[in-house]
C-alpha cells in the first residue's frame, strides 16, 4: 500500500470531526450560496394537499418531535403553520412526545403574531398525550373525551375552536411532523387506514426511506423528508427559512463525507491488493 | 456581536459545549451534562405525564366536582389496574401486577397488528400489483417493471426454505443489488439527518447565545 493511504489508515478520526465541524460553521457564519434548492414531487404534493384545503376549514397538525430534532422538524412545522395560517385554515395542533408541545406552542404563536391570528379561536394546542396509538385510536372515538383540556388546563368545551370538532371526520386533512415512534407510521397505520383521512408528512431524514412506500401507494400526499425537505417546501411557500439557511453548510459537509468514504473504500482496496501479493 | 443575556440560554450553549466535548475524547464535563440530561427528561416526563393524562383524564373526572356515577365506575377500573402495578415492589403481591399487564398485552399489540394489517400488509400487496406496461409512458412502465422485479428478487432473498443456488441463487443475488441501494438511501438520509442536528446546534450558538448571525 502507498504512504499517502497508509496514512491515510492511521488518520486519528477527530481531524475529521474537525473538518465536518469547519465545514458547517463557516458557511453558516459567513453565508456562502452554492446552488438553488428546487422543489422535489414529495414536498410539491405536501404543498399541494394543504393548498387543497377550503379556507375555513380546520386541520390537525401533530407535531410529535422534541428538542432532539429541532434542527429537522421545526423547520417543516412553522413551515407549515404559516401556510397554514396564510391560508385562514384553523389549526388544531397536538403531541404524542412529550417535549413536543412546547415547539408546537412556540411555532403556533410566531405563525399566528405574523398572521393576525388568536389563540382558542385560530388555532389550539392540545399538549401532549401518553398511549401513543392508544391516543390516535381514541380521537377516532371522540377527541374532547381524549384531549377534555387544552394545553393551558382550559375545557375543551370552553374553546371556540374546538365547537364542533368530534373525531377525525370534521378534518379535511392531517399534517403529521414527525421524529420517529409514535409519528408518520403510527398515524398512517391506526388513522389514514381506518378513517381515510387525507394525510401529509414532514419527517426526519433518518425515517425518510421507511416513508416512501406510503407516498408510492397515496397512503400519503406529501412527504417532506429531513433539512432538504423543509428547505424545499420553504421554497415553496415563498418564506425561506431555517431549512434553506442550512442547505449550503449541509451540501458541504456532505461532499467532504462522501468524498472520505471514496477515500475510505481507496484505502481498503490497497490494502487488499497488497495483501493478495 | 451580542451575547445572550438569558440564562437558560448560556445553561444551554454550555451544555451543548459540554457534549461536544466527547468528540474530543470521553471526560467529566461530559459525563455530567449525560447524566443531568437523563435525569431531567425523566423528571419532566413523570411531571408532564400527570399534569396531561392522568390528572385531567382519570384524577379531575374521578375525585372533581361536578360528580358523574356512570364515569366514576368505569374510571374506577383503569385506576385499580394501575395501582395493580405498583404491587411489583411487593414480593408478596406481585402476582396482582400481572393482570394489569395481561389488560396492557392484551390491547396494545391488538391495536398495533390490525394498524399494521390495514396501514401496511394490505395496502403495500395492493400498491406492488402493478401494470407493466402502460401504452405511451414508457418511463412508468419502466418503474412498474422496477418495482415488481425488486421486491419479487428481494422477497426471494429472504426465503430460506430453499437452498440459494442456481436460478434460486441468481435471483436471490439480484435482491442482494436491490437491499444494497435500499442501504445507500438510507445511509445518505442518515448523514443528512446527523449533519442537521449539528446544524441545528450551530445556528443556536452563532444566533441565539453568541448574536454572530441572525438566522
Amino acid at each position: 500500500m502507498s504512504p499517502g493511504l497508509e496514512s491515510l489508515k492511521r488518520l486519528d478520526r477527530r481531524w475529521i470531526f474537525l473538518a465536518v465541524g469547519l465545514l458547517v460553521v463557516v458557511p453558516l457564519a459567513v453565508g456562502i450560496h452554492i446552488a438553488p434548492v428546487t422543489p422535489s414531487p414529495r414536498a410539491r404534493g405536501f404543498y399541494d394537499a394543504i393548498e387543497k384545503v377550503p379556507r375555513g376549514s380546520t386541520v390537525l397538525l401533530a407535531g410529535d418531535y422534541d428538542p432532539s430534532t429541532v434542527a429537522e422538524n421545526y423547520p417543516m412545522h412553522l413551515a407549515a403553520a404559516r401556510h397554514l395560517m396564510s391560508r385562514d385554515i384553523k389549526i388544531i395542533g397536538l403531541a404524542l412526545y412529550p417535549g413536543g408541545p412546547p415547539l408546537t406552542d412556540q411555532v403556533l404563536r410566531l405563525a399566528a403574531a405574523e398572521y393576525g391570528k388568536k389563540e382558542g379561536i385560530d388555532y389550539v394546542n392540545l399538549g401532549y398525550k401518553a398511549g401513543n396509538e392508544l391516543v390516535m385510536s381514541q380521537m377516532g372515538s371522540s377527541i374532547p373525551r381524549t384531549f377534555p383540556v387544552d394545553r393551558r388546563g382550559v375545557p375543551i368545551d370552553q374553546i371556540p375552536i374546538m365547537k364542533g370538532i368530534q373525531n377525525y371526520a370534521n378534518f379535511p386533512l392531517l399534517v403529521s411532523i414527525s421524529a420517529g415512534y409514535p409519528g408518520t407510521k403510527e398515524w398512517v397505520q391506526q388513522v389514514v387506514s381506518r378513517y381515510h383521512l387525507p394525510m401529509v408528512a414532514g419527517v426526519t431524514a433518518v425515517s425518510a426511506p421507511e416513508y416512501y412506500p406510503y407516498l408510492q401507494t397515496g397512503q400519503l400526499r406529501g412527504l417532506l423528508g429531513g433539512m432538504a425537505g423543509g428547505a424545499e417546501y420553504e421554497v415553496l411557500v415563498k418564506h425561506p427559512a431555517l431549512a434553506t439557511r442550512g442547505m449550503d453548510a449541509q451540501s458541504l459537509a456532505h461532499i467532504f463525507i462522501a468524498f472520505m468514504i471514496l477515500l475510505g473504500n481507496l484505502a481498503f482496496l490497497g490494502e487488499d491488493r497488497s495483501r493478495r501479493r | 456581536m451580542h451575547l445572550s443575556p438569558n440564562l437558560g440560554v448560556w445553561i444551554a450553549a454550555l451544555l451543548t459545549l459540554g457534549i461536544f466535548s466527547f468528540l474530543y475524547k470521553d471526560n467529566p464535563v461530559y459525563k455530567f451534562c449525560e447524566h443531568l440530561f437523563v435525569g431531567v427528561s425523566a423528571g419532566y416526563w413523570v411531571v408532564l405525564t400527570y399534569y396531561s393524562s392522568i390528572k385531567p383524564n382519570l384524577i379531575d373526572p374521578l375525585f372533581g366536582v361536578p360528580f358523574a356515577m356512570d364515569r366514576h365506575l368505569l374510571l374506577v377500573i383503569p385506576l385499580v389496574l394501575s395501582l395493580f402495578l405498583f404491587s411489583r415492589f411487593f414480593p408478596r403481591g406481585d402476582w396482582l401486577s400481572r393482570w394489569s399487564i395481561a389488560m396492557i398485552l392484551g390491547v396494545y399489540p391488538a391495536l398495533r397488528i390490525t394498524g399494521f394489517a390495514q396501514g401496511d400488509l394490505v395496502q403495500q400487496v395492493a400498491g406492488s400489483i402493478l401494470p407493466l406496461w402502460i401504452p405511451g409512458d414508457p418511463a412508468t412502465s419502466f418503474n412498474n417493471a422496477l418495482l415488481v422485479v425488486g421486491l419479487l428478487a428481494t422477497l426471494v432473498f429472504f426465503f430460506f426454505s430453499t437452498e440459494h443456488k442456481g436460478a434460486v441463487g441468481g435471483v436471490a443475488r439480484l435482491g442482494v443489488f436491490f437491499l444494497m441501494v435500499s442501504f445507500g438511501a438510507s445511509y445518505g438520509y442518515t448523514v443528512m439527518a446527523r449533519v442537521s442536528l449539528l446544524i441545528g446546534r450551530v445556528m443556536f450558538l452563532l444566533d441565539t447565545w453568541l448574536g454572530v448571525v441572525r438566522f
